[in-house]
């Protein structure tokens, strides 16, 4: 059984999604991310989809979904690396995830989450 | 078929009558273009295509047979080279069509006045010929289409050009109406500038989009969320008054966008967010 490995990093969770997400893989990514923000205490969350290149409307939910159960631990998630196909893909299918934050590399999604812990966590902070 | 077999033998004696005929025919007529077409040209490929249509027409009067194929060939290289010469359609079939009278001219000679034989020829030479006519017809709407499509396509690339206005600031002037497949290339070409480039706001000017409907507008707003999710600001600039109340009225809800009148109010938010600034050298006191 593949899983995606969860790394701490300070006070951040790095998640690399390197394999096919398929939705069992996908479930237990929630399952045990959930886990770690509440036992690491994490203040937010990377989730870098640089190599994904396939995504259906269930993974693009999925996304969605992380990223909410993150905010409702306290944990902000930005979601970095989307490829120009998964992008189109999930606007084409209707799934724009207006509620999540998005950067273009890594670097730059650990730099938008550090500037959000100064400010004040109201919603979308400006970038 | 024996009867065809006379008829052909006497078209490939009578070739240089036949030939001499025909081409005063097509000259004469109104719709030979003397402008695109030399005397010497014509004369040359009315010979080939005779030759080759009195070998076929020796085999069988049915032009789907494949004995017809290099006549066929023949016919579609020179409707081919008319279409793109700037032939219109009629003046192309006529090539096939003015075949008629000097082919008629000779079955009259050879039935004399044998009426039920003489209706015969003729019934299979005008079948023959108006197929041969409308295949022309056919190749030459084929190969316009193909100029159509080329050009389609050239335009299509021409339109869409992603330029870099700063670091980390791309901008897209869009011209021309925007419809499904230009706002895919439009979507594929902005999105991939963003990832070499490594860009953290894309301004998309519409100061050339004629007008904005709800298809164009939501085109634009799949384009802003698209970008969004790769991690980059997007800025819809070069709204002009008219399109600003037809947004309006009909409806469309742009108020997740940032949108700026022109590309120099954009640019400037752009810059501000980037922390970057740019001042007048020694204007300032």
């Amino acid at each position: 059984m593949e899983r995606i490995p969860i790394l701490k990093m300070g006070p951040y969770l790095l998640v690399t999604i390197q394999v096919d997400m398929h939705d069992r893989v996908a479930m237990t990514l929630q399952d045990e991310l959930t886990e770690r923000i509440v036992s690491e205490r994490a203040q937010g969350v990377l989730l870098d989809i640089s190599s994904v290149d396939v995504v259906d409307s269930f993974i693009g939910r999925m996304i969605g979904n992380i990223a909410s159960m993150s905010r409702v631990l306290d944990a902000e998630t930005v979601v970095v690396g989307m490829r120009p196909a998964v992008a189109i893909t999930l606007v084409e299918l209707g799934l724009a995830l207006p509620s999540i934050r998005t950067a273009l590399n890594v670097d730059a999604g650990m730099t938008l989450l550090k500037s959000s812990r100064k400010t004040s966590h109201n919603g979308r902070s400006p970038r | 078929m024996g009867q065809n077999m006379q008829m052909a033998e006497e078209i490939r004696s009578q070739q240089d009558v036949i030939l001499k005929s025909w081409i005063a025919f097509q000259l004469s007529g109104l719709t030979l273009r003397r402008d695109l077409l030399k005397e010497s040209e014509l004369r040359e490929s009315s010979r080939q295509f005779l030759e080759m249509f009195s070998e076929a027409f020796a085999v069988t009067a049915d032009c789907d047979a494949p004995a017809w194929k290099p006549a066929k060939d023949n016919l579609a290289e020179i409707s081919r080279g008319r279409a793109l010469q700037g032939f219109s359609p009629s003046e192309t079939a006529m090539f096939v069509f003015s075949l008629k009278q000097p082919l008629f001219d000779l079955a009259q000679q050879r039935a004399g006045h044998d009426g039920k034989r003489l209706a015969e020829i003729f019934w299979d030479l005008t079948a023959l010929l108006d197929k041969l006519g409308l295949y022309t017809t056919e190749v030459y709407q084929e190969s316009r289409e193909a100029v159509i499509h080329r050009q389609q396509q050239e335009l299509m690339e021409l339109s869409t050009p992603v330029v870099q206005l700063w670091d980390e600031v791309l901008a897209l002037p869009l011209i021309g109406t925007l419809d499904s497949n230009r706002t895919q290339v439009v979507m594929e070409n902005l999105l991939q500038r963003v990832v070499e480039t490594g860009a953290r706001i894309a301004i998309i000017d519409i100061t050339g989009v004629p007008t904005v409907d709800t298809l164009v507008a939501q085109h634009l707003m799949k384009t802003v969320a698209a970008t969004r999710l790769m991690g980059a600001d997007c800025i819809i600039s070069g709204i002009r008054p008219q399109i600003a109340q037809t947004i309006v009225h009909l409806g469309v809800n742009l108020s997740d966008i940032i949108t700026k009148a022109t590309l120099a109010d954009a640019f400037q938010i752009a810059l501000q967010r980037l922390g970057a600034t740019v001042s007048k050298a020694a204007s300032a006191t």
